[in-house]
């Protein structure tokens, strides 16, 4: 019985699951995946999983890797339905980014910044030739490539963090002086976006967004539905001390520490009030990106859109990338996903009734040949 | 990273209902500002499920912060108990919710999930409908700004929805609206009833049972309380109407299975190639038929006595 698929479910669900777990293994004699090597060797994959997944936990990241068969959006989508079953204990204090263990950061403003561009771990500067070297590698050529780095590594030691460059730009008067936020910051996971919304629930949303859906929406702004034309005053990517009060005492101490990119552009300054600083002379604008893990092209994506998004949210919004419901309702992964799938389901029902509609609607525009031919 | 942190493998299991207990309150809350304000769509939280956005996250949430242990619970997609989705989400409370009770007769169930169909057999005050909704603002059709649509609610300003039945009307002659037919609750609110056939709506009038619906992915629960007034968008002079089951000849076709012919019927081809028709929700077409073979056994009895 081919067409009623919608009945014997339960056999039918049983045995997708068992052809899925199948393929995942891909063989019987394949050797299966170690969470470590994920965790390790696929770093940016997890970098990405934990960002969308909005849970900093790389060990369950690596889990969804290997269960979902490397799919990012189910990956992320699996540790966001984790979330759901904890509870919130309590809210962080802002943690200072200042602090991070940087592992990179560089500057695309100036050439020389306070404390040095330090380029890290980067393929801006690779040329993507495949390396054949790579197809038969085995541990004691892993230890070999450790030996070499360690090997090569200065005699003196860097120092663990760097000073922001935006503080010397704001020490110049380039840029709106801070100003402190009041209230408890936005948390998307506990109330619902209404329009319009405060930054901080903007920012929320980007940080945990799906990394090709703010790169496409930031990409029309880079070229020409929007005009922020960025620099990058400053990218960072490394660790950040997480800060949480003691519950007994109430002093600050540190809980752990999270990988995280932050990405700061530089936009050119608006003539108006709000683009002034102190002593009403015209300044720079900014646009601030984060996110957990290892994800440079989000952060600057995000960085350019909060930038369009501010400018949107003050003049109205002139492009796509300066909507904020635009932007923010169509840059969640777990929601277009699941979306997008949900059409996979039957709809006999609805389209039951479509069919009556075009049926009538024919009928009365005089062709009624379905309705002649149609008998039964 | 932490080398040294191994992953607790035994927490294998999930509390009562799957969310966190706040996360539950938070629900009912927004359903009981829903109830209160019928047809309003009170925005909240939504929380990720283990399963696919738009497969019914938002009408599990309302079951999940409302099934207790002593309910009963029915599911059904397309009208169907036994249809892949339903199964699914079915098999996801059992595995949550021990010591809930499903069942698949529509009257034996104290909450019955739905996507697509409100059961053929009238609801009961003890019974709550969760319904599953994609899409939950009827006036997205005419308006794609969230912040405009909420203005225009606020105003039971739907001139743009009533000018757009007249172009339908205008241009075809018919309201081409199939499904998901816009439908004014409590003389205020419009809502989306979901993607009900319009044979659906009428049922929504004046229920007895509470009937709540839930965008997941659109975070957002709303509500057509017990005896609230729900009329569907038409004219004085152009009408509602519902699906047309007429054959070429004028005579309402009945379900090739159980013989009813006051049920929104599915329409599909046979191997042969013939057109067949068959009751939607599978409950009732069952009951239907069981009524009958009990009727004819009834008569056989009678018969032999």
């Amino acid at each position: 019985m081919g067409y009623v698929a919608i009945k014997g479910g339960k056999a039918a669900i049983e045995g997708a699951a068992a052809a899925t777990d199948m393929l995942r293994a891909g063989s019987e004699h394949a050797e299966p995946l170690v969470l470590d090597a994920i965790e390790g060797q696929l770093r940016l994959l997890v970098s990405r999983v934990v960002s969308e997944g909005g849970l900093y936990h790389p060990k369950l990241a690596a889990l969804a890797i290997k269960q979902f068969q490397g799919d990012t959006l189910e990956a992320a989508f699996a540790l966001r339905a984790y979330r759901s079953t904890k509870p919130r204990l309590l809210e962080t204090p802002p943690q200072n980014t200042a602090h991070m263990r940087v592992i990179r950061r560089i500057s695309s403003a100036f050439k020389d910044i306070p404390g040095g561009q330090m380029l890290g771990p980067t393929y801006d500067y690779a040329l993507r030739l495949l390396d054949l070297g790579l197809v038969d590698e085995n541990p004691e050529d892993f230890r070999a490539i450790a030996r070499r780095f360690l090997a090569d590594a200065p005699e003196t030691e860097l120092p663990d963090s760097f000073p922001k460059v935006l503080d010397a730009l704001r020490a110049e008067g380039l840029l709106p002086p801070l100003k402190p936020v009041a209230g408890a910051p936005f948390d998307i996971t506990r109330q619902p976006l209404i329009f319009p919304v405060p930054r901080a629930a903007a920012l929320a949303t980007m940080a945990r967004a799906e990394t090709g859906s703010l790169l496409a929406i930031a990409y029309s702004n880079m070229r020409g539905y929007g005009d922020v034309h960025p620099t990058i005053a400053e990218l960072r990517v490394g660790y950040v001390p997480v800060m949480l009060p003691h519950p007994v005492t109430g002093e600050p101490m540190e809980a752990g520490e999270v990988l995280m990119t932050e990405c700061e552009v530089v936009a050119m300054f608006e003539g108006d009030a709000e683009g002034k600083g102190c002593g009403g002379k015209p300044v720079f604008t900014l646009g601030y990106g984060a996110c957990f893990g290892h994800n440079e092209v989000k952060a600057i994506s995000m960085a350019i859109l909060d930038r369009a998004l501010q400018k949107g949210m003050k003049d109205g919004a002139a492009n796509p990338s300066e909507d904020p419901e635009f932007v923010l309702l169509h840059v969640d992964g777990v929601d277009s996903m699941g979306f997008a799938s949900h059409y996979k389901m039957p709809h006999y029902v609805t389209f039951q009734s479509d069919m009556d509609r075009l049926r009538t609607t024919q009928a009365k525009a005089g062709i009624d040949t379905v309705r002649q031919k149609d008998t039964a | 990273m932490n080398n040294t942190y191994e992953l607790p493998l035994d927490e294998a299991g999930y509390a009562f209902g799957f969310m966190d207990e706040y996360a539950k309150k938070e629900v009912r809350r927004a359903i009981l500002k829903a109830i209160c304000i019928p047809g309003y769509q009170t925005p909240y939280a939504s929380r990720e499920m283990p399963m696919g956005r738009g497969f019914g996250t938002g009408g599990l949430q309302l079951t999940l912060s409302l099934v207790g242990g002593s309910d009963t619970l029915k599911v059904i997609d397309q009208g169907s108990d036994d249809s892949v989705n339903a199964v699914n989400l079915r098999q996801f409370v059992q595995m949550t919710c021990p010591g809930v009770d499903t069942t698949e007769k529509t009257e034996a169930a104290t909450l019955i999930q739905s996507r697509h169909r409100i059961p053929e057999k009238p609801l009961t005050e003890a019974q709550i409908l969760v319904l599953q909704v994609p899409y939950p603002d009827a006036l997205v059709v005419v308006e794609p700004s969230e912040a405009r649509r909420k203005t225009m609610h606020g105003e039971a300003d739907y001139s743009r929805l009533l000018v757009k039945l007249y172009e339908d009307i205008v241009k075809f002659d018919e309201i081409t609206i199939s499904h998901r037919y816009p439908t004014r609750i409590h003389g205020h609110y419009i809502i989306d009833p979901s993607p009900i056939p319009r044979w659906d709506v009428p049922k929504l009038h004046q229920s007895k049972a509470l009937i709540l619906l839930g965008a997941g992915r659109e975070k957002k629960i709303y509500a057509v309380p017990p005896y609230t007034l729900a009329e569907p968008l038409a004219f004085e002079d152009v009408v509602f109407s519902v699906e047309d089951f007429r054959d070429a000849a004028g005579i309402r076709r009945a379900c090739s299975r159980c013989g009813a012919t006051d049920s929104f019927l599915d329409e599909f081809s046979n191997e042969a190639g013939e057109k067949i028709y068959q009751c939607s929700d599978s409950a009732y077409c069952d009951e239907q038929l069981a009524r009958q073979t009990s009727h004819a056994q009834t008569t056989n009895t009678e018969v032999v006595a």
